[in-house]
């Protein structure tokens, strides 16, 4: 095993998965370090939970591989399982048994899970997810934000390295959502990494340091957020009354300039402008990368005899990184 | 992987058990000193009766085979019943065995395991082995107990042998009630039996629970085609349909004159032969015959199972 991959808590390479004609997962190479609270984001339906299901072996990849902790899946499944807490697609239990009775249920599936200590933890996972009232409860009779706090506690029966936590928040009210957020960091501060998969961006933006983006089965970026949001284009927005000088200058740049009449007497130009982390762009020219310093548009907005009354750049948020990953509309996963 | 990994991977699985072990729990906390080897890398020893009882707590806890349970015993309670408020029963109609009752309770159970052969015994198997994979499946357990990590073929021993379980309990059902309401309604006297020799009312009770092994062996078969079909599909009202079908279908081809070269080899063909049970001395030959039969459909449709299950994308 090499270092790089030790430190990896998920990895695949090329994984892949085909339902009859449709690509579900296409050829996705994840890597998730150790330690991290790690996103996975994408559209409903772009393959998260395929893929979360490949990496769980619940399903086998048509092609690629799956390393879990360091290991093969699902060739080591029964050694990775247990050092795993997963809640995959919504909670499911037995709803003729009261919570603590489906605790008990799935943890005695867990051969390597000692009896003797049985009942502590599941009263301890119950406790941590704040339903020790409702132990007793039938699960028939618990709401949805309930039975999602139970999927996670059963995440919590033993002591995880990594929790694969598909949209754990799904269901809940405000004050679950956040308590979910803090146990999700309460949980990566213990030195487990937490795999969150949501289409909620606040949520991944809010507990994440990492994220990856799925979109129509492919991972389309992956890396850390600041990275992420960065990676994106910036709006431009300048307010002069030398509409044709200022146009002419924005396209020196490289850019393709929006002008607009709003109120009248100053024009307003809007452009998207491509950014980077650098804004190493020289005065007049766009640097090699294609990135433009603002201060250098600006500066050639000035030297021009454009009238600058206005100009601002707003970076864009994580939001529009995703919408323009992964398209717009309802329709973008087919 | 390397050793040094595997030491860092296990430490805080060791731990954790004895940091929780509640005060005052002596022997929980000797096992768990015997069970944690110092050797690090080395496993906490596989518990797997706790997954076997926790199915079985699930099964019979479970109001639908409570129910199913209670169902079987009520037919000799009915049967029992309507003898004993009818004048007479004619001779020679109805159920075998029918007109014997009023003279000696112990018929009742008899008739009562007799009557519940082709229909209502397989019918309960088939909900039981029916829902084994696909009631997992369609509440969507299914994947918390393989990511638990249950095992596949673990899982798919452990539901077998619950439905195995459960045929043995059906017919015993029937037999203990038959013969708690025959002592009641009926007076109870020496038996009998089809050789013409008269057994006491312990050994008729003994031959009895014969009877019920028996049945329960012919049913093995039928819970191993419904663990398979259960395994096809994520809806378990139609494993268990299309288990209850297969049984009958079985039973009306056993009818038909023209597949005699078939019979021998449909797993209803020895259902209804205990015969040899209730004669003195007790003839072996069917009880083992069916056995085999039983034994050659477990394998069969154990395999089909087992070949299924293990290679089968959980995407409920």
């Amino acid at each position: 095993m090499t270092a790089a991959g030790r430190a990896l808590a998920l990895e695949t390479k090329g994984l892949s998965k085909r339902f009859g004609h449709q690509l579900a997962v296409n050829s996705v190479d994840l890597a998730v370090p150790r330690g991290l609270v790690f996103g996975f984001l994408g559209p409903n339906g772009s393959g998260k939970t395929t893929t979360i299901r490949m990496m769980l072996g619940l399903a086998a990849p048509t092609a690629g591989e799956v390393r879990v902790l360091g290991m093969d899946m699902p060739r080591q499944l029964d050694e990775v399982l247990p050092r795993v807490g997963a809640l995959v697609e919504g909670p499911a239990f037995y709803p003729f048994l009261s919570g603590a009775a489906n605790l008990h249920r799935f943890d005695a599936a867990d051969r390597h899970a000692a009896p003797s200590t049985r009942r502590a933890r599941v009263a301890e996972a119950l406790e941590r997810v704040g339903l020790s009232h409702a132990a007793r409860k039938k699960v028939r009779a618990y709401s949805l934000g309930m039975k999602q706090r139970l999927g996670i506690a059963n995440a919590l029966l033993a002591r995880r390295e990594l929790l694969v936590l598909d949209e754990p928040t799904n269901g809940l009210d405000p004050q679950g959502t956040r308590e979910v957020r803090n146990l999700v960091r309460s949980l990566a501060a213990d030195g487990a990494t937490v795999f969150v998969s949501s289409h909620l961006l606040a949520e991944v933006e809010q507990i994440c340091t990492h994220a990856a983006i799925m979109s129509a089965g492919r991972l389309v970026a992956q890396g850390p957020l600041a990275e992420l949001r960065e990676s994106g284009t910036a709006q431009l927005r300048l307010v002069t009354p030398d509409a044709g000088t200022a146009s002419g200058v924005l396209v020196r740049f490289g850019l393709s300039p929006v002008v607009s009449h709003p109120d009248g007497a100053d024009a307003v130009i809007t452009s998207s402008l491509p950014i980077g982390a650098g804004f190493d762009g020289t005065a007049g020219l766009p640097a090699a990368n294609g990135r433009v310093a603002p201060e250098a548009i600006v500066a050639a907005l000035v030297a021009d005899g454009a009238r600058v009354r206005g100009f601002t750049v707003e970076r864009g948020s994580l939001e529009d990184r995703f919408v323009a990953l992964t398209g717009e509309g309802f329709d973008v996963a087919q | 992987m390397s050793h040094s990994d595997r030491t860092a991977a296990q430490e805080p699985e060791a731990q954790e058990p004895s940091a929780q072990e509640p005060n005052g729990h002596g022997q929980a906390v000797h096992r768990l000193t015997v069970r944690d080897s110092p050797t690090p890398g080395t496993r906490r020893r596989p518990s797997s009766g706790s997954l076997l009882a926790s199915e079985l707590k699930q099964l019979f806890r479970r109001r639908r085979t409570q129910a199913m349970l209670l169902a079987l015993a009520a037919i000799p309670v009915v049967i029992a019943v309507v003898v004993r408020v009818s004048s007479a029963v004619p001779p020679g109609r109805g159920p075998a065995f029918l007109d014997r009752i009023s003279q000696n309770g112990l018929f009742v159970a008899v008739t009562a395991m007799l009557v519940s052969v082709p229909l209502f015994l397989p019918l309960t198997i088939g909900v039981v082995a029916g829902d084994t994979i696909a009631g997992e499946a369609g509440l969507g357990t299914l994947r918390y107990l393989l990511v638990a990590p249950a095992g596949r073929v673990r899982l798919l021993l452990v539901k077998y042998a619950g439905a195995a379980v459960f045929c043995i309990s059906a017919p015993l059902a029937v037999a203990l009630a038959g013969a708690g309401i025959g002592w009641v309604l009926f007076p109870v006297g020496p038996v009998a039996l089809l050789s013409g020799d008269l057994v006491e009312p312990d050994e008729a009770l003994v031959r009895m629970l014969l009877i019920a092994a028996y049945q329960a062996v012919s049913l093995l078969g039928l819970s191993a085609i419904g663990l398979f079909l259960s395994t096809l599909t994520d809806v378990p009202v139609g494993a268990m349909a299309a288990t209850i079908v297969l049984s009958v279908v079985s039973q009306v081809l056993d009818q038909l004159p023209q597949l005699e070269w078939l019979h021998p080899w449909l797993f209803t063909h020895n259902w209804f032969g205990f015969a040899d049970l209730l004669r003195q001395p007790i003839g072996w030959d069917s009880f083992g015959d069916n056995a085999l039969l039983q034994a050659g459909y477990i394998a069969v449709f154990g395999a089909l199972a087992y070949g299924r299950f293990v290679s089968k994308d959980v995407l409920s």
